[in-house]
């Protein structure tokens, strides 16, 4: 059975090689080998099983699509109403939602087999989901290391090959930092190429719904299915998708890649400075052009997000307050306290974090200061990643300044943690697409992602590149297996 | 020391949109706990608000009346506090930028003093849900059918300065958001509820004094009872040399006063901020000028039309209680040669009497316009008595039927359009000559007798009234 990657997985499903049930099969297996790395959630067997018999009906009936058959896994943080949605939570650890987010009905649609929901920080605060109320992820190039968060779990699931690719979500980076650290591929939409509906909110106006996956060509053909306009979602873009797999392998002579010096800095690894260096040589290799571009505001970049995703959280959060659903504490005498508490209890220590700096934030007297001003620092920002991509095509970067940490070794220090997103949050803050990809390995086992990000609804161009990158070079199709099988 | 009285209101409109601010779940009144309430609407995880495009045109439609400024730019914003029945933790509502400011509502207080009353913003909010006290002893429950029905709230300028003042502006306003089909203006479902911010200044101080908020106001009445408490209350603490907290009071209607709620020191800080689930509302100046053509007559207009049929101004406030009323009025008159003042007196009198018997209304009239219309015309040409017209009338709200049948039926051979009439006036005015010429001289009283004689040769099946109109012309004319 070759699952090596997507495309092998569609021909194998297509010409009879294996059937979806013997793939989902296979997947459980693993799944259940894999436990200890903690990257599921839920996992619905049977359910599993059933869509996997739909999808070899579908298949011999000729009804089939790019991905029915397909075993995948969601983050939790999409609801499903077939299994719990806890977005990693106390909170909602019980919480079944009665509708499903509209990416969770395209890929239904597809006929893909959802095996389980994975792993995540809770609420998708986080970058090394360790801050999970099911407890931490591990990355399964180095089990003492983390996968990355928020979408830790997704990512270690497609990591040690548990599912054929997972979806994820992305305020600050959380699609492409753990995608980073497990030697994945991962895509962050432009914002409002994704539906949100269903995507629980963490920062609305910066959430974004990716894909985790071995290969840009894998994260062609499931964008292919998912992007698109939603009415549920206000902030969707309502505009033509192109098909991201006819462009894929489109030439890159006299692509200009910006390469900014502010990204290499002492406090990123030098291995990661290598790798991008190595990865920009390739592409002028390739034909490229390699400008180097001044980004004069990145450094304002983490502190406006956290003012701004904390003040956001800090409204999105309030709706969990033990009335209507979620978690509902048993000790509170009077209403004041049934809020309180059920918030006090249900919540985790990064989230109460962020809400309270969010409430600071917003604070009268606060508001001018801290909201007011991030968001005049946000369009700062805009201005100038829109206006470096009118003179370039991409900007290259290190997609992290460090690999995979040890579990534990920053859970002390919130602020040094923030830093991990340095790279990510600008996309997301100017709502650009970004993808990471593999670029090398740090002492033989700990993987690097690059960053490329584009202008706005330019995912075609960064799928082509990324592809064109991954024709020539090995590293996406390294897994902790084979590469210990190799070292 | 005389003080005086500045008041400020600010009005919750809720639109009569078919369903809710931002999802698609209807907004009808009274329906079972919770039976209205969608995923939006409780504020379930992941879900996401969808702006309804007819609360946007309505608020559009009442800037363009109260002529004032429509932002072609207006922003939601999320005002953040807990409350049980505040499904979302915060209420979605315009802040820093509403969709209207800047208007004007001219008000007449009787007398012919006219005032303008001017109009700060009118912006669009979501209704909160309803935490339910009296079900249960041990529990609260929650309704959220209310949750997310769209408001407009109208806030004025510290402009009005007595109950009357306020109350005139209210009727006013009330009767705008009517005519201009945005509400249906019912008070005591809290279709259209008002908080007053009043405060009390030394005449001649131009700062204005501390003020305190009244909620819980629910009728006319009690708008005019609560400021008049209120008003006292503040000017026997001035006089005393105490000083007025800023806080919110509730008017309890029972006690007949005001009660602390909350003091300003104990509100909430609502954290306002635009909310990133929506978009700012774009206006384009056709949505506008669209609307501006298809505005309903607003009631200014309405009256200034009437004036041209000569109704008094009681008639005209008549007219204009509803839209339904007058409406009406004028179905029958585009139907009916009638005077105008011959179908208001009836709709006021016979048919309004009628409606209160049944308790319909002219939204549900039991005779058409059309009909009516033709009745009054057999009326205004003489061809029936008001009597009969009353009793065919009474016959008609049971049972529909066809009039020239029913003037048959009822036992009264038509006036052949008055000639019958006519033939017997003038067969009697030639039997009594020399009366007819006293009558012709001056002596007026003998209209009388002439009456006497045409009713008793018409066995009384006709209106004296109309025998004694046709007999005064006929004498002159004879």
């Amino acid at each position: 059975m070759d699952t090596s990657s997507l495309r092998s997985l569609i021909t194998g499903l297509k010409n009879g090689t294996f059937s979806s049930t013997e793939l989902t099969t296979h997947y459980l297996k693993r799944i259940h080998e894999a436990s200890s790395l903690n990257a599921f959630i839920t996992i619905d067997e049977s359910a599993a099983l059933l869509a996997a018999a739909a999808a070899d009906k579908a298949i011999k009936n000729g009804s089939a699509k790019t991905l029915t058959g397909i075993p995948i896994a969601h983050k939790d943080i999409f609801c499903t109403n077939t299994m719990p949605t806890t977005c990693g939570s106390k909170m909602l650890a019980d919480f079944y939602a009665p509708y499903e987010a509209t990416i969770v009905s395209h890929l239904n649609n597809e006929g893909t087999v959802l095996l389980g929901k994975t792993n995540m920080d809770e609420f998708a605060m986080g970058s090394s989901n360790e801050h999970s109320h099911f407890g931490a992820v591990k990355n399964p190039w180095d089990r003492s290391r983390v996968p990355g968060g928020s979408s830790g779990g997704s990512a270690a699931a497609v990591a040690a090959n548990l599912v054929a690719f997972a979806t994820g979500s992305d305020t600050g980076g959380s699609v492409r930092q753990p995608a980073a650290f497990c030697n994945l591929s991962g895509l962050k939409p432009t914002y409002g190429l994704l539906s949100r509906f269903g995507m629980v909110a963490y920062a609305s106006s910066l959430d974004q719904a990716g894909i985790l996956a071995h290969s840009a060509d894998c994260l062609a053909l499931v964008l292919n299915s998912i992007a698109g306009f939603d009415e549920k979602d206000s902030t969707s873009v309502n505009k033509p998708i192109p098909n991201y797999e006819t462009t894929l392998t489109d030439s890159i002579k006299g692509l200009r890649i910006g390469l900014p010096p502010c990204f290499f800095q002492k406090e990123v690894d030098e291995n990661i400075q290598k790798a991008t260096h190595d990865a920009a040589t390739f592409f002028k290799e390739a034909g490229a052009t390699i400008v180097e571009l001044d980004l004069k505001r990145h450094a304002l970049w983490a502190p406006c997000y956290y003012v701004i995703a904390c003040a956001e959280a800090s409204s999105n959060l309030s709706r969990y307050d033990g009335i209507r659903f979620g978690y509902r504490s048993k000790n509170a005498k009077t209403l004041t306290e049934l809020i309180t508490r059920s918030r006090s209890e249900g919540f985790g220590m990064e989230v109460k974090r962020r809400i309270l700096t969010g409430t600071y934030v917003l604070s009268s007297g606060y508001f001018d200061d801290y909201y007011i001003k991030a968001q005049k620092v946000r369009r700062l920002i805009q201005n100038e990643l829109e206006q470096a991509l009118s003179t370039v095509d991409v900007i290259l970067g290190p997609t992290t300044p460090t690999c995979a940490f040890k579990i534990g070794s920053t859970i002390t220090c919130p602020t040094q943690r923030y830093l991990a997103d340095i790279f990510t949050v600008g996309a997301n803050l100017a709502g650009l697409p970004a993808l990471s990809i593999p670029a090398g390995l740090k002492d033989g086992n700990l993987p690097i992602g690059i960053q490329l990000m584009g202008a706005h609804f330019s995912e075609a161009r960064l799928l082509n590149i990324a592809n064109i990158y991954q024709q020539a070079t090995q590293w996406h199709q390294l897994s902790p297996e084979n590469h210990r099988g190799a070292s | 020391m005389s003080f005086q009285t500045v008041i400020g209101l600010e009005v919750h409109a809720q639109l009569k949109t078919q369903s809710k601010l931002f999802s698609g779940t209807a907004t009808t009144y009274g329906a079972k706990p919770n039976s209205q309430t969608s995923f939006i609407d409780a504020g379930l995880p992941g879900v996401l608000p969808v702006l309804n495009e007819a609360a946007v045109k309505m608020a559009i439609q009442f800037g363009l009346a109260i002529k004032a400024r429509i932002h072609d730019q207006s922003i939601f914003e999320r005002k953040n506090y807990f409350y049980p029945d505040l499904p979302k933790g915060y209420q979605i509502s315009q802040f820093q930028h509403p969709i209207v400011s800047d208007g004007q509502l001219k008000i007449d207080l009787g007398d012919g003093q006219l005032k303008t009353v001017d109009i700060l913003r009118a912006h669009l909010e979501e209704d909160a849900g309803k935490s339910l006290h009296d079900i249960s002893n041990t529990h609260t429950g929650i309704d959220l059918n209310r949750a997310g029905t769209p408001l407009l709230e109208i806030v004025t300028t510290p402009c009005l300065h007595s109950s009357k003042e306020v109350v005139c502006y209210l009727k006013s306003l009330h009767q705008l958001l009517l005519f201009l089909n945005l509400c249906d203006g019912n008070m005591q479902e809290g279709s259209f509820r008002c908080d007053v911010n009043v405060s009390l200044r030394p005449i001649g101080q131009q700062t204005l004094g501390t003020r305190t908020e009244l909620k819980n106001l629910n009728s006319f009445k009690f708008i005019e009872k609560a400021l008049a408490y209120e008003v006292q209350r503040h000017t026997n603490l001035l006089l005393d040399g105490q000083p007025i907290h800023q806080e919110t009071r509730l008017y309890c209607p029972v006690k007949n006063c005001t009660e602390v709620l909350r003091r300003k020191e104990n509100e909430n800080d609502y954290r306002y901020f635009p909310d990133p689930d929506l978009l700012p509302i774009a206006i384009d100046q056709d949505m506008v000028l669209l609307l501006k053509k298809t505005m309903p007559a607003l009631p200014a207009d309405i009256r200034s039309s009437l004036e041209k049929d000569h109704l008094s101004t009681e008639d005209i406030d008549y007219l204009l209680t509803s839209p339904a009323v007058i409406q009406y009025f004028n179905d029958v008159k585009t139907h009916s040669h009638a005077e105008p003042k011959m179908i208001v007196n009836w709709l006021k009198g016979v048919y309004q009497a009628a409606l209160h018997e049944q308790q319909l209304s002219f939204e549900q009239p039991p005779i058409a316009a059309t009909k009516l219309a033709t009745l009054l015309n057999k009326l205004q040409d003489n061809v029936i008595s008001n009597h009969l017209a009353k009793r065919i009338f009474a016959h008609l709200l049971s049972k529909d039927e066809d009039i020239d049948f029913l003037i048959k039926t009822y036992g009264v051979e038509p006036l052949n359009d008055g000639k019958d009439l006519d033939a017997i006036i003038k067969k009697i005015i030639e039997t009594y000559k020399s009366q007819a010429d006293d009558y012709r001289s001056g002596k007026d009283k003998l209209l009388a007798f002439f009456v006497g004689q045409v009713m008793k040769e018409m066995k009384g099946k006709v209106d004296p009234a109309a025998v004694s109109e046709r007999l005064r012309l006929m004498l002159r004319e004879l």
